[in-house]
């Protein structure tokens, strides 16, 4: 398990970067988070490394997926949208598990 | 509202079931039930996991309303509303061509109304307010973390992350959104199948209402709602644009499968839309206010789960309960019905002393009876039409060529006639005017 050792910072940069006029930084900085301490995100990364998919990485909304040179996959779980498509999608069972955060806690919609 | 009405631990630690019922998650199916429940005199707590009600909750834009006729008088006089929709488009698109059919209605802008946009965190807060108003409990910031079973397996309540915050209950309803875990835990659900569901992900973006008047033919609480296909680099999905106040809501619905396979960006879809020529000019000027993300059930009647089992009942998005039908978008209405009809069902479950799934089975024929699985039952083939090769990456730019061909004045180029331009516009596109044929008569049976 990566949890404590895999933990990205927040906000990293978006392969290919700046999307016509917003940085995704600045995009995820419009959403309100109330970050807990708990990570409610776990990667078994030595799942990971069989992975020939990743779908992860791109599909996740908020790119808390990162794939490391070792084949493994870094993430941050504090900008988590709480939408599920990194478990729905990852093709390998188990590899990312994924709960709600504690009460009160995540990702905080004032315009939804 | 909130901590003034938590429920004392003390009081939940005994066997005999506290509440008459427990609802997890108060978006509009769990207000719905619990508000159903409390009218009827039955004690019921209303359990939310964000620090307030629609929170947790992004929609894709219109509350059609006329569910709520029979449970708040003249709703519309009070409810949080951004614009009443009066204008419904519907816009097929290439990279740079876009073809609309466009519906204005006066009717939609007066009472009774057709449907609203709104936010889901004034909205949902209207309606569990409603439910607390009725009598029922709300405890936000709280997760339920699982099922209470007793000796024999029955359901009789949820853990939750408080201290001591066993809730018992003779029935748990399940609204707790498009992931449920209770109705996964339950055994009524499947853990995770990308291929029922889409991702949405929507920029509201802040534009002066008088900007918005201006640019979409609007005049004081008039709305327009536009909803696209084709604008997804293909895959299987499509947009909206719908107007709030002073905010406009963009977004992409992307099935999941097809996006993880296609390795885009969800961002790169929304910028590719809000980029396009034919949505760009409305849009110029707008700043972010804030994005989001959420999952949409959209596998539609035959991906729904078992909706009741022994002390449980599922609504809403946990029993994936929208309809995303190309036509038709909608899902807070259903959220509601069902809402509705999960609360008539507890109570007459209880009154008749029986809460196991033969006690609760008025449920079902209850929704079978109204519009709530009715009108997914009828659509129950739309979703994989909709989202099928031909409709999603063939029609769209076969239907932008048919009008380019017929009104491109190709002087001195004699004009050419329908048929010539239709069969040129399907070759172009790979489809064979049979097979549009045959689309076409699909079609009449999936919606007809």
């Amino acid at each position: 398990m990566s949890a404590a050792g895999g933990v990205l910072g927040s906000g990293h940069e978006v392969p290919g970067g700046i999307w016509r006029g917003i940085s995704f930084e600045d995009r995820m900085s419009t959403v309100e988070f109330r970050v807990g301490e708990r990570a409610h995100i776990t990667v078994d990364s030595d799942v990971c490394r069989s992975c020939t998919t990743k779908a992860c990485v791109t599909a996740c909304p908020a790119n808390l997926f990162a794939p490391t040179s070792e084949g493994g996959i870094l993430f941050s779980y504090e900008e988590c949208f709480e939408c599920g498509t990194c478990y729905m999608v990852c093709n390998h069972e188990g590899a990312i598990t994924w709960t709600y955060p504690d009460g009160g806690q995540g990702v905080v919609f004032h315009q939804g | 509202m909130g901590k003034a009405n938590m429920v004392p631990a003390a009081s939940v630690s005994s066997y005999t079931p506290v509440f008459d019922a427990v609802v997890v998650g108060a978006g509009p199916a769990g207000s719905a039930t619990a508000l159903a429940l409390a009218r009827a005199g039955r004690s019921v707590v209303l359990v939310e996991r964000g620090p307030f009600p629609g929170s947790k909750n992004v929609y894709g834009g219109v509350v059609y309303g006329r569910v709520l006729d029979d449970v708040v008088p003249e709703w519309w006089n009070e409810v949080p509303v951004e614009r009443w929709v009066v204008r419904r488009s519907t816009m097929m698109m290439t990279g740079t061509q876009s073809v609309s059919v466009d519906y204005r209605s006066a009717a939609w802008g007066e009472a009774p109304y057709n449907g609203m946009t709104t936010v889901r965190s004034r909205f949902d807060n209207w309606l569990a307010t409603k439910a607390v108003e009725a009598g029922a409990q709300l405890v936000t910031s709280t997760v339920a973390t699982g099922l209470l079973r007793d000796a024999q397996g029955r359901i009789i309540g949820v853990r939750t992350d408080r201290d001591q915050g066993e809730l018992r209950a003779k029935v748990v309803v399940a609204c707790d959104g498009v992931n449920s875990f209770l109705a996964k835990e339950a055994g009524l659900m499947a853990p995770a199948q990308a291929s029922h569901h889409t991702l949405g992900v929507k920029e509201v973006l802040d534009l002066p209402g008088h900007v918005i008047d201006e640019r979409f033919g609007l005049r004081g609480d008039e709305g327009i709602d536009i909803e696209m296909l084709g604008c997804t680099r293909g895959i299987p999905g499509g947009g909206f644009l719908y107007t709030n106040s002073d905010t406009v809501s963009l977004g992409v619905v992307l099935s999941l499968t097809h996006l993880a396979e296609a390795k885009a960006r969800p961002e790169e879809l929304i910028a590719d839309l809000k980029n396009h020529p034919s949505i760009a000019p409305y849009l110029r000027g707008a700043t972010l206010r804030e994005y989001a993300a959420h999952l949409i059930p959209e596998g539609g009647y035959d991906t729904m789960p078992t909706m009741i089992t022994d002390g449980m009942l599922v609504a809403g998005d946990a029993a994936a309960m929208t309809l995303a039908a190309g036509l038709w978008l909608e899902g807070v209405n259903f959220a509601i019905g069902s809402g509705l009809a999960a609360g008539r069902a507890v109570d007459r479950a209880i009154a008749a002393g029986d809460c196991s799934a033969k006690g609760l089975a008025s449920y079902r024929s209850d929704l079978e009876g109204q519009f709530v699985l009715a009108d997914h039952k009828r659509l129950r083939k739309a979703p994989h039409l909709v989202l099928s090769e031909r409709i999603q990456q063939r029609y769209p730019g076969l239907i932008c060529d048919l009008v380019d061909g017929m009104f491109t004045v190709t002087n001195p180029v004699p004009k050419q006639g329908g048929l010539r331009v239709t069969r040129s516009a399907a070759a172009k596109h790979g489809v064979k005017l049979r097979q549009l044929a045959a689309d076409t008569v699909r079609a009449l049976r999936v919606f007809g």
